[in-house]
């Protein structure tokens, strides 16, 4: 390679370590504001604001949706360390099951209880079909429960 | 055998035996894809069993998956062909970088509006400010940044240089749309299709690894046939292009 050439391609790959650290930089400086919701567990330590609009994340606890007048429906979501209980009046998503992954966005009353106006749900990695799931509870894998 | 790729390298530098090269890899390609896509489409779509919980929503994916995977790919190729540009001042590295750009947009595009669609019944949203969905969202963008660089600047070698510095500061973003969903929480799941142990059904799988391939190809041959547009139009004063056109 002769040198302008080389002197060239130094350049570019130093323009792309420069921008690629200091973009690494921002975004983990930005990190908490890019993370989409907060765990129960950050909620738990206090990272989250109380009476702000925040978004927790989490599965929803087996056995704790209770079902009120005019679809009110209160659930628990847990990270496996903590719960935090949500309020919520509306339509759930198709997907909204116990054990499933959820997202609800509202308002953090305290530091165990949320009113969302907003539930999501989460899908996760694995994609089976139903007769595949079916053979799998039966060998004894652990069941999700559906609602 | 070093050698042998640095001839290659620099035949490929050659307009002309690029056009020869590729007038003859278009036709396979082109049938290649048809034979992948068809077939994994039609069977995908109709076909294939339904997701457990999503029922057929899920299909979405045999369409969503390939266009971010081409998305995402012919980025990095734009990104690269921007390097050559930049250290070699190749030409035919210029032709390719602008092909490959309202292509890959278009996939980026197809990506997105195919996730939305699906994100509303699975999710409960159309679209949500996560970390993925919001860097591919970027990545649309460099996309047309790089399109509308290219149109604003008369001079081709010009606007080559100054897009190939765009792509390669943008390339950063690929990185970030790949392990957005370790890095951070975000509502998209994480991969599916690992290279050990894929986390989804086989004949799910298959499917949409024919159609990836499919899309591939596809992919190939359309910048194969806007690259050889772009030779013509660049070439045109040169006389195999004037032969080839049967003007003299």
């Amino acid at each position: 390679m002769n040198r302008k050439r080389k002197q060239r391609l130094i350049i570019v790959l130093g323009v792309l370590a420069a921008v690629g650290l200091s973009t690494a930089l921002i975004t983990f400086a930005l990190r908490e504001n890019i993370n989409l919701f907060f765990t129960p567990s950050e909620i738990a330590e206090g990272k989250a604001p109380i009476e702000r609009r925040i978004r927790v994340g989490g599965l929803v606890v087996p056995g704790s949706v209770k079902r009120g007048d005019d679809l009110q429906v209160t659930f628990d979501l847990t990270d496996n360390a903590e719960q935090i209980t949500v309020r919520y009046a509306g339509i759930l998503p198709d997907l909204f099951r116990e054990g499933q992954g959820i997202i609800a966005n509202g308002k953090l009353i305290s530091g165990t209880l949320v009113e969302a106006d907003e539930v999501l749900a989460k899908h996760d990695e694995n994609y089976v079909p139903p007769e595949v799931q079916e053979a799998l509870e039966k060998a004894g894998h652990p069941k999700k429960v559906p609602q | 055998m070093f050698e042998y790729l640095k001839r290659l390298y620099h035949k490929f530098g050659s307009p002309r035996y690029f056009y020869d090269l590729t007038g003859k890899m278009l036709p396979w390609l082109v049938a290649l894809s048809v034979l992948l896509l068809i077939p994994g489409l039609i069977y995908g779509l109709g076909f294939a069993p339904p997701e457990k919980y999503q029922g057929n929503s899920y299909r979405v994916i045999y369409i969503h998956v390939p266009a971010a995977s081409i998305a995402m790919a012919g980025y990095v190729m734009m990104a690269v062909a921007g390097v050559i540009v930049l250290v070699w001042r190749m030409k035919m590295a210029e032709m390719v970088a602008k092909s490959v750009a309202p292509i890959g947009a278009s996939f980026a595009f197809i990506c997105l509006v195919t996730g939305s669609i699906w994100g509303k019944p699975t999710w409960g949203t159309w679209w949500v400010w996560d970390a993925r969905l919001t860097s591919m969202l970027i990545l649309l963008f460099l996309y047309l940044g790089v399109m509308a660089l290219n149109a604003a600047i008369e001079n081709a070698q010009s606007a080559a240089r100054a897009t190939a510095v765009l792509s390669i500061v943008g390339a950063v973003n690929l990185p970030i749309i790949k392990y957005s969903v370790e890095w951070w929480n975000t509502l998209h799941q994480p991969a599916s299709i690992r290279m050990t142990s894929s986390a989804i059904d086989p004949e799910m799988l298959y499917t949409l690894l024919t159609c990836i391939a499919g899309f591939y190809c596809l992919f190939g041959a359309l910048v194969i046939l806007s690259t050889r547009c772009e030779i013509l139009s660049r070439e045109q004063r040169s006389s195999w292009v004037k032969k080839l056109v049967g003007v003299s």
